[in-house]
């Protein structure tokens, strides 16, 4: 390519071909068209647009609170887990029959691997002289057939996903109750119910609702414990009568103090 | 005053040959937005690079709280986002830089593949985009663990089990990772700690330095 006075360049960059290296390139001032200097009209330019960005952003930020979740604990066996949303093409990719199980290799390390290696090695398999994307329709093709790919697998692995269920595991789902485990129904619970309503009565998504804020007196509850409740199968309940009524206390009381500081908070915000 | 104390600089250093490599260059027209509308696709990597800019300085301020390890991690989430003064803020501009992020990267991606930008001579400088998605995808995967959430746990076990699925590596793969061959805990949440805030931010500024050192000296592509 000739440009300048007889100045040689490697392809279309500014690095000059070996024979016109070390003469000063020429100013920008002699670009053809509307050049414009980068200091400081165009970044003048450029910070306007990221102090727009900036204020889209921040907008985001302070609209949306980021998001945490319950403590982790490993032995929790029923949580389902979530990757975040970026990575959940892998994820939805890895539940196809041929890219699980003992084909899990295909899904984990050949198809993604074929994919990046190609994205790393597209100038040296890309190597026509043509940029247009209609001039190179393989490579333009595969690129829109991988972005498709991608994003197809992304949307069904986020439309599998039951966000309301999810939106118990957060703390904010977890209401603030003092769990009394001296108590004599903590016991009992624990050992019948806890499987199902969680260790502090939080509920176990998938499994069981939390038992805090529900509006059942004992004689109900006890009911329930033996003969279950919609979802809930009868006979849960195995033990004395005597602690059926330390079970059906303890749950209540804890909705009393539940309650009663549902009430403080709010006169203490007064 | 400024001009003197340039001058007075310049005249032990000879700074004025830097300040030109790295301001004084031309805007060509084809990607001024002022002057055509579509050229705001170059504005991607610009972009990039600034929620790049507001994950570090955020993540700064974050480890003033943050605490790596696995009995306080996630109260010192928690304090640092219910307790402290604009915590809340910060900690979502991390939490939402993160994914901001990624889509820039990509949207960049896209813009210089489908422009064929990545054609000679600017090979080298493509292999150095590339690899700085795969460090920005690292970093999004490590962080994610930090919090200690269920979320961040089981997600992170769903990850090494990925890793150990790789033939004759995975093992170990997952072992240097996790910090164990079997348990996700107190090692691995140190070690994701040291790669989220060490490892990886060390590989992307010298990844990143490369990759404008190269636009600097080659410019931008010319116009389709
Ligand atoms: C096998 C799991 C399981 C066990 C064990 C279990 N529950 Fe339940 N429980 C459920 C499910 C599921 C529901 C929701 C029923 C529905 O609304 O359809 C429920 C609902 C309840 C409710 C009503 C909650 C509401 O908001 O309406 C009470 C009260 C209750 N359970 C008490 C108990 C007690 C007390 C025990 C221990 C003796 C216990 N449960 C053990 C699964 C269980
Ligand atoms: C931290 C991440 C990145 C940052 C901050 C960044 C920043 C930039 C900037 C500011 C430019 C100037 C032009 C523009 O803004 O479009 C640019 C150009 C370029 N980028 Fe990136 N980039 C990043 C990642 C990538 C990735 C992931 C790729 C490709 C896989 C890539 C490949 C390129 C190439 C080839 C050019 C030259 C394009 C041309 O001359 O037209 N970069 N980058």
């Amino acid at each position: 390519m000739q440009r300048g006075k007889g100045m040689k360049f490697v392809g279309d960059s500014r690095v000059p071909d070996k024979e016109s290296r070390n003469k000063i390139p020429k100013d920008y001032s002699e670009y053809p068209g509307r050049t414009e200097a980068f200091w400081p009209n165009f970044l003048l330019k450029e910070w306007l647009v990221g102090a727009v960005f900036l204020i889209g952003f921040l907008c985001l930020v302070a609209a949306a609170p980021s998001p945490l979740e319950q403590q982790a604990d490993p032995n929790n066996s029923s949580y389902i887990p979530l990757p975040d949303w970026y990575f959940l093409f892998l994820y939805e990719l890895l539940k196809y029959e041929y890219a699980a199980a003992e084909y899990v290799v295909i899904g984990t390390v050949i198809i993604p691997g074929l994919g990046f290696g190609a994205l790393l090695l597209a100038p040296f398999l890309d190597v026509g002289p043509d940029r247009k994307p209609s001039k190179r329709p393989i490579a333009t093709g595969l690129m829109i057939l991988g972005v498709a790919a991608t994003i197809w697998l992304t949307y069904k692995s986020a439309a599998h996903v039951n966000w309301d269920e999810r939106a118990d595991y957060s703390v904010e789902a977890v209401p603030d109750v003092e769990i009394d485990e001296e108590h004599p129904g903590y016991e009992v619970f624990a050992n019948n119910c806890l499987s199902c309503h969680g260790d502090s009565l939080q509920g176990n998504p998938g499994l069981g609702p939390s038992l805090v804020g529900i509006p059942y007196n004992e004689d109900q509850i006890k009911d329930i414990a033996q003969n279950g409740i919609g979802e809930m199968p009868s006979d849960q309940f195995d033990g004395t009568d005597e602690e059926l009524n330390q079970l059906a206390e303890f749950i209540v009381s804890t909705n009393e103090q539940a309650a009663g500081e549902g009430e403080d908070s709010e006169e203490d915000s007064h | 005053m400024l001009h003197k104390l340039y001058d007075w600089i310049d005249e032990r250093l000879d700074i004025t040959p830097i300040w030109r490599d790295i301001a004084d260059h031309e805007v060509p027209e084809h990607v001024n937005p002022a002057h055509h509308f579509s050229a705001f696709v170059y504005c991607f990597g610009g972009l990039t690079f600034f929620v790049t800019v507001i994950q570090v300085l955020s993540g700064m301020f974050l480890t003033m709280y943050y605490v790596p390890d696995i009995v306080n991690a996630w109260e010192s989430v928690k304090y640092l986002q219910t307790q402290v003064a604009h915590g809340q803020i910060v900690r979502g501009m991390h939490h939402w830089g993160a994914s901001v992020v990624i889509v820039m990267i990509f949207l960049h991606t896209l813009r210089v593949f489908f422009q064929g930008a990545y054609k000679k001579p600017r090979e080298l400088n493509w292999i150095v985009g590339v690899l700085l998605f795969f460090v920005m995808l690292g970093l999004g995967f490590t962080g994610y663990l930090l919090p200690w959430d269920n979320k961040a746990f089981f997600a992170t076990q769903v990850g090494l089990e990925i890793a150990e699925s790789v033939p004759y590596i995975g093992g170990d793969l997952k072992t240097l990772l996790a910090g164990d061959p079997e348990i996700v805990g107190a090692k691995t949440l140190a070690r994701f700690f040291a790669i989220h805030v060490f490892f990886l931010p060390a590989a992307l500024f010298a990844l990143m330095g490369a990759h404008f050192i190269m636009i600097r000296r080659q410019g931008i592509s010319g116009p389709l």
